[in-house]
């Protein structure tokens, strides 16, 4: 064999395997999925759906833990949303080539890269002692927020960036003052890119686990939360809980009970999908 | 400016600030707890003591079975997502068409968005299984199936930004190295990735950075053992996994058990500020290179 044979053959050989490994990470999602609807999609009905918790696997729901993640997910938005754009806006449109901009920007960086459990020794020492929230749906979405505040950051920036500034130089010569621009004219024409950094944040948040238990979220809540202040436990911590139990029914709920919260996750990530695409194709500068 | 778009300005700020705060307060909260930690525990032993048992009555306060146990779990997944994802990155640039690589790589990054206790369950229940079937003597809890699907999902991070940095590279160099008559292979690996090497090495190391404080994979599948050993086929603990063991108990607050979780806490952000700042240093250095 010439040296050029030899060299296709190799190039070839790449080629198979950059497509054996380009579906090996999709088959074994596919697997993961196939696994998971075999296991728990003859267990979910009505019932289970509205059930309490119960130490009798059959008996056992959901309920509780869809209702914190639900509580979990509003006061999450509502606390991260207004902050994380009203920091981005700061950032891009206010804070530019300052000291503290500068320092934020690498900031942000960092915290991004800060594992989430050190977020929930955070909320268990500020909120939950310190500002003596307990484990409460409260304290539980300030951390959770603070969590996600660099991934909204980022977004909002991002798509303000990408607003062309002879938008912003037509504003400001008509008279309108920087933040009449920025409300009348940049963050609409960037509101889908935000809203779709924004879901993605939220969607982010419902899937995580380790933060809510530090703060001290519960495995076991007999009543669905309330009011902010009450206990709480959320999907994801409902599901660690059945699959820590030795039988083989528990095993069965929480394939059920990830089935439910995947199709969260998914649906959450298709309305992004759906907005940046609707937003890509209505903004044509 | 008129008065109320100072005060706009200032509500923005304190938005912004928040991230500041945020930074401060976790510095804060885990040195604190720590010297608090270190007022009863001798630092000395921290860092050389082999056993971690700070639950039982016979207590030791040696961190290196956690660490031994973290750093052995993220050599697997990056044994797994090192290769798979890297050979992903080039073959999306270099050989598959432009369709397939605009439809692959959302489709990758879906494995990034699973929440990470359904990844736990299938390590458990499906993983854990099938590796028995090949080796029966794995344990039921053990840090190879944990590490393994914990590389399955930095597969993502790894092949996504490697992508970024490939496709970043100048055109030009690609087309010279054809233009000699290098095979795709030839140009990827002498050419390009040796062109994007600074993006990858990022990449990498947000990939280890992630798998360092990956908690629900390891707490499900990997056990709550604490052991100074590097036998992936036994049940270890991670220093994640024995923080969210302490917080599902009910240890009071204030005393020693609870001050070990931030001791444990401030080992794991020293490992991934150490990190994390590399990566920006890198970022920083070598970034635009080519413009």
């Amino acid at each position: 064999m010439t040296n050029a044979q030899k060299n296709r053959l190799i190039d070839k050989g790449f080629q198979v395997f950059g497509i054996v490994c380009t579906f090996f990470g999709l088959v074994i999602l596919a697997i993961l999925i196939y696994n998971i609807l075999e296991e728990g999609l003859t267990r979910i009905d009505w019932d289970f759906m509205k059930d309490l918790p119960s130490r009798r696997p059959q008996k056992a729901g959901i309920y509780t833990a869809v209702m914190g993640t639900v509580w979990i997910l509003v006061m999450t938005t509502l606390i991260a949303f207004p902050l994380g754009v009203g920091a981005g806006i700061y950032l891009e449109e206010y804070g530019k080539k300052t000291k503290l901009a500068s320092l934020l920007e690498i900031n942000i960086a960092n915290l991004a890269g800060v594992p989430s459990i050190i977020y929930g020794l955070l909320g268990l020492e500020i909120f939950v002692r310190i500002f003596k929230l307990g484990g409460s749906l409260l304290a539980g979405s300030l951390t959770l927020s603070l969590l996600i505040l660099p991934i909204i950051i980022v977004a909002t920036r991002e798509s303000l960036k990408a607003v062309p500034s002879s938008i912003k130089d037509a504003s400001m010569a008509l008279g309108a003052s920087k933040w009449q621009t920025i409300w009348n004219q940049t963050l609409p024409a960037s509101i889908g890119g935000v809203l779709t950094g924004v879901i993605l944040a939220i969607s982010r948040a419902i899937g995580e686990t380790a933060p809510l238990i530090v703060v001290g979220a519960l495995a076991y809540v007999p009543f669905a939360p309330s009011s902010p202040m009450d206990e709480f436990t959320v999907m994801p911590i409902q599901i660690f809980n059945w699959v820590s139990r030795p039988q083989h029914g528990f095993a069965v709920n929480a394939a059920a009970a990830i089935i439910v919260l995947l199709l969260i996750t998914f649906i959450m990530n298709g309305i992004a999908v759906y907005f940046r695409n609707k937003w890509q194709k209505k903004v044509k500068w | 400016m008129k008065f109320s778009e100072k005060i706009i300005v200032t509500l923005l700020k304190f938005a912004a600030s928040i991230t500041i705060l945020t930074t401060i307060g976790i510095i804060m909260v885990l040195l604190f707890e720590t010297i608090a930690f270190f007022k009863e525990v001798s630092f000395i032993e921290f860092i050389t003591d082999k056993e971690w048992t700070p639950l039982f009555a016979q207590k030791h306060f040696g961190i290196l079975p956690l660490v031994s146990g973290t750093l052995l779990t993220t050599t697997i997944a990056i044994l797994v997502a090192l290769p798979v994802g890297l050979t992903i990155a080039v073959y999306l640039n270099m050989y598959a068409p432009k369709g397939f690589r605009k439809t692959f790589k959302p489709l990758l990054e879906v494995l990034a968005a699973v929440p990470t206790v359904v990844y736990g369950f299938f390590a458990l229940t499906v993983v854990t299984p099938f590796l028995q079937s090949i080796y029966p003597d794995l344990a039921g809890f053990n840090a190879l199936s944990a590490g393994i699907v914990m590389g399955i999902m930095i597969i993502p991070f790894v092949s996504s930004l490697s992508e970024d940095a490939l496709y970043a590279v100048p055109k030009r160099l690609k087309e010279a190295s054809f233009g000699m008559g290098s095979t795709r292979f030839q140009t990827s690996f002498k050419v390009m990735v040796p062109a994007a090497s600074s993006g990858i090495v990022v990449s990498i190391i947000l990939a280890i950075s992630r798998a360092i404080g990956e908690t629900m994979i390891v707490a499900i599948a990997a056990g709550q053992q604490p052991r100074f050993s590097f036998d992936p086929t036994v049940p270890i603990e991670t220093i994640t996994a024995y923080i969210v063991q302490v917080s599902m108990g009910d240890v009071p607050h204030g005393s020693l058990e609870y001050r070990t979780i931030f001791a444990a806490g401030i080992t794991l952000f020293v490992f991934t500020f150490l990190l994390n700042s590399i990566s920006f240093w890198i970022k920083k250095k070598y970034q635009e290179k080519y413009d």
